[in-house]
């Protein structure tokens, strides 16, 4: 399966959500993560989703979603020309045993605790995907009893701005 | 009286403030000073509780004029044989809830077939929104995934400019149905009105000039073909490219298709025209595709219906794939030259390029001439005489045709009755053929039909319709009575739902499932169309025999007091051919039952 990380600038408008899930839906493509907030500029929203391929060109995809009137600027991040964060929060069961080394891992993988209790841990961490994924993997032996996790994040390495660049148009 | 003849001077007005002061409106009255300032006349609708204040304002219009409709399907339908026939925006107007959802159907067929349309719906106060409150439907959700854009509108300020952007978007680029809900409070609540408002749609910007560089590649490509074809969908009849298509396709000597959506942008007289591919196609526009080794294709969308498998269309082919909707490129088949734009301004740019890439190397397509009038000589489009004394549906379609001439409009519903409309007519201009292309709407052709004779009076105007089709929407017959719109309808009446038959006859071991309306011969005629027409107040006449057929499309013709329904009562075993059964490459055309055409196979 790939994966592909698009950067969508579009208008805030009532229902933007719904058309922009909904195309993903009727045309077929999958989401795997999605996230949606504020810019620096009022009115205008940015949606990062992930979207999985296989056999669908991208091309399609980004084609389809220009197609939506709020929509006004999509652009494909490359992995390597941005950076790409997940948040997480994590809570694991814990004993006397076990949460020495349970803080141990987080601290290797620079996660923070922000709750404790005497059965319970939750770790927030803050990485790329593998990292988030490595962490859980440490975490899973001793029991992971909820996720919450946030949709990725991604913006452009170096000087440039996609909502500059609309704007300027 | 005054007695006096001196002329009185008349008592101007106290003169509105000449400053930049704009008069306050109630929103219902921004909507009809929009829909006036947007240089809408014609409006087709029913009211209902959510949008009374925008029809007491209606009331009181000189410009706008509108029609009373019996159902609002038919608004929908009606707004879009208006903008079908004549290239102009058409409007309709429901209430909220039943009334919203009635359109559904009408939007969505605009959707498939971009026809520019405004529906107009209105909505319950903003503040019983989402209280499931009565006659209470998001709309504006339902119809997201077959509208090119929607609006709610919650303010009466917003309204001059969202109907500004809403008819900007319906006409531009690729046409479509836009719609705009507008609650009760928004249409009673007063506002500025301001004109021209600011319309402001950065995320809108439909290219409609061609890349140069790409242009020249198509040019270069053509020149170098050999079995070149020019794929035309309905994409030229909206773009209004007609001329630039002749010009072009006679400059280039080019053969050319029209897709059902484009039946009438290239003349059916014109010796380059080989017809309509597709599942129902001609021979020589199937095959045609099938050998050639460079489709153009301008304003189409290699439909399912036109491509058959599609690893096995046009397997020779190189594509050129023109159209201003940059999704549609590269959709189905992949283009070896893609270009964004107008096909009337793409077209018009390609006729100097290919003349600049011919000086050099003229192009030679005589052995595809050859090739191409083989096929055209030895599979016309025909038809079988009926064997069971009845009238032969295709022999009655074509007579229409041949009585009323190219200048008529001819809309069809859907079925065997629209393949036979489409193929048997001549269509000599853009707009006189409307059917639902897209999406298969049974019922669309009366009122169509009927949009159409509104668009354009002075036009005769048909719906060739079929006996289960004009069933689902008939009741505009009252519409077009009451509103002196005086349609034909020709039923063409096998009472049956006959292209499903047709599939059962084929393709199920004859087993006619639930097909049989009872309409027709040997059958309780139940309804009796001709009484039905009487009902209605329309003429009804009855043709059974072949002798009756002109004389009766003749008084139709003649008769424009009223609508005429004419009930052809047809054989039932009349089918579709040519045919390429669905799912099979379209090499194995059939011409006629279990005749495929002889043809060079690689």
């Amino acid at each position: 399966m790939t994966y592909h990380v698009l950067s969508l600038l579009v208008e805030d408008k009532p229902g933007l959500l719904t058309r922009v899930a909904g195309l993903f839906a009727r045309r077929g493509f999958n989401i795997r993560s999605l996230a949606v907030g504020t810019t620096e500029i009022e009115g205008l929203s940015r949606i990062t989703v992930v979207v999985e391929v296989e056999g669908l060109p991208l091309e399609q995809i980004t084609k389809q979603l220009n197609k939506l009137i709020n929509v006004l600027k999509i652009v494909e991040l490359d992995p390597g020309q941005s950076v790409q964060r997940e948040h997480m929060l994590v809570k694991v069961r814990v004993d006397n045993t076990t949460r020495s080394q349970i803080l141990e891992a987080a601290t290797l993988f620079r996660a923070r605790v922000v709750d404790v209790a005497t059965d319970a841990l939750v770790i927030e961490v803050t990485g790329d995907t593998q990292k988030v994924e490595a962490l859980l993997r440490v975490l899973e032996p001793y029991g992971i009893k909820e996720i919450a996790q946030s949709g990725l994040l991604a913006i452009g390495r170096g000087g440039k701005s996609i909502s500059e660049r609309v704007l300027k148009n | 009286m005054p007695t006096d003849s001196t002329p009185v001077p008349t008592p101007t007005p106290p003169a509105r403030p000449a400053s930049t002061e704009p008069p306050v409106l109630t929103g219902s009255g921004a909507i009809l000073a929009s829909l006036e300032k947007l240089g809408v006349t014609d409006v087709f609708g029913l009211p209902g509780g959510a949008i009374m204040p925008f029809y007491d304002e209606l009331m009181a219009s000189t410009s706008i004029r509108h029609i009373l409709v019996r159902h609002e399907q038919g608004a929908g339908h009606a707004a879009e044989g208006y903008a079908a026939s004549s290239g102009r925006l058409g409007v309709c107007i429901a209430t909220s809830g039943p009334g919203a959802t009635n359109l559904v159907t009408a939007i969505a067929d605009a959707h498939m077939d971009s026809v520019p349309l405004l529906a107009i719906t209105g909505q319950v106060f903003s503040t019983s929104m989402g209280t499931d409150a009565f006659q209470e439907v998001d709309i504006t959700g339902i119809t997201m995934p077959i509208t090119k854009h929607s609006f709610l509108v919650t303010d009466p300020a917003d309204i001059p400019g969202v109907l500004a952007a809403a008819v900007h978007i319906a006409t531009t680029g690729r046409p479509g149905p836009v719609l705009v809900d507008v609650t009760k409070d928004a249409q009673q609540k007063s506002a500025p009105f301001i004109w021209p408002p600011k319309v402001e749609l950065p995320g809108y910007r439909p290219v409609t000039k061609a890349h140069g560089k790409q242009i020249q590649a198509a040019a270069q490509l053509l020149v170098e073909s050999r079995k070149p074809v020019l794929y035309v969908g309905g994409g030229v009849i909206r773009a209004g490219a007609h001329k630039e298509l002749l010009a072009f396709a006679e400059a280039t000597g080019a053969p050319v298709v029209t897709t059902l959506m484009a039946r009438g942008a290239f003349p059916d007289s014109h010796p380059q025209h080989l017809g309509m591919p597709g599942m129902h196609g001609t021979v020589p526009a199937v095959l045609g595709f099938q050998e050639s080794d460079l489709l153009i294709a301008v304003g189409s969308r290699f439909d399912d219906r036109v491509t058959g498998k599609v690893s096995e269309f046009a397997p020779h082919a190189k594509i050129v794939h023109i159209d201003i909707d940059p999704a549609e490129i590269g959709k189905i088949r992949p283009a070896d030259v893609p270009i964004v734009g107008d096909a009337r301004e793409v077209l018009a740019d390609l006729l100097p390029a290919f003349r600049e890439a011919a000086a050099a190397q003229a192009p030679d397509f005589s052995d595809w001439w050859k090739r191409l009038n083989t096929l055209k000589q030895q599979y016309p489009l025909g038809y079988t005489e009926a064997d069971d004394g009845l009238l032969t549906p295709q022999w009655v379609i074509e007579k229409i045709g041949e009585l009323s001439g190219p200048e008529a409009v001819y809309a069809a519903g859907v079925g065997q009755h629209q393949m036979w409309a489409a193929q048997f007519i001549k269509y000599e201009r853009p707009g006189s053929w409307l059917n639902s292309g897209g999406a298969g709407t049974m019922g669309y052709a009366v009122p169509a039909a009927m949009g159409a004779k509104v668009a354009e009076p002075e036009r005769l105007v048909w719906a060739i319709d079929g006996d289960g089709c004009f069933q689902m929407t008939n009741q505009e017959l009252a519409t077009c009575t009451i509103n002196n719109i005086p349609i034909k309808v020709a039923v063409i009446n096998n009472s049956s739902l006959g292209m499903v038959r047709q599939w059962q006859t084929l393709f199920y071991d004859g087993r006619h499932s639930f097909t049989d309306l009872n309409t027709g011969h040997d059958t309780v005629m139940v309804p009796d169309f001709v009484k039905m027409a009487d009902a209605y107040g329309a003429l009804g006449i009855r043709v059974r025999t072949p002798e009756e057929v002109e004389p009766a499309i003749k008084l139709a013709m003649e008769t424009n007091d009223r609508p005429v329904v004419i009930d052809f009562i047809v054989s039932r075993d009349a089918m579709v051919w040519p045919m390429v059964p669905q799912g099979v490459g379209n090499s194995s055309v059939q011409y006629a039952r279990d005749h495929a055409p002889e043809w060079e196979r690689e």
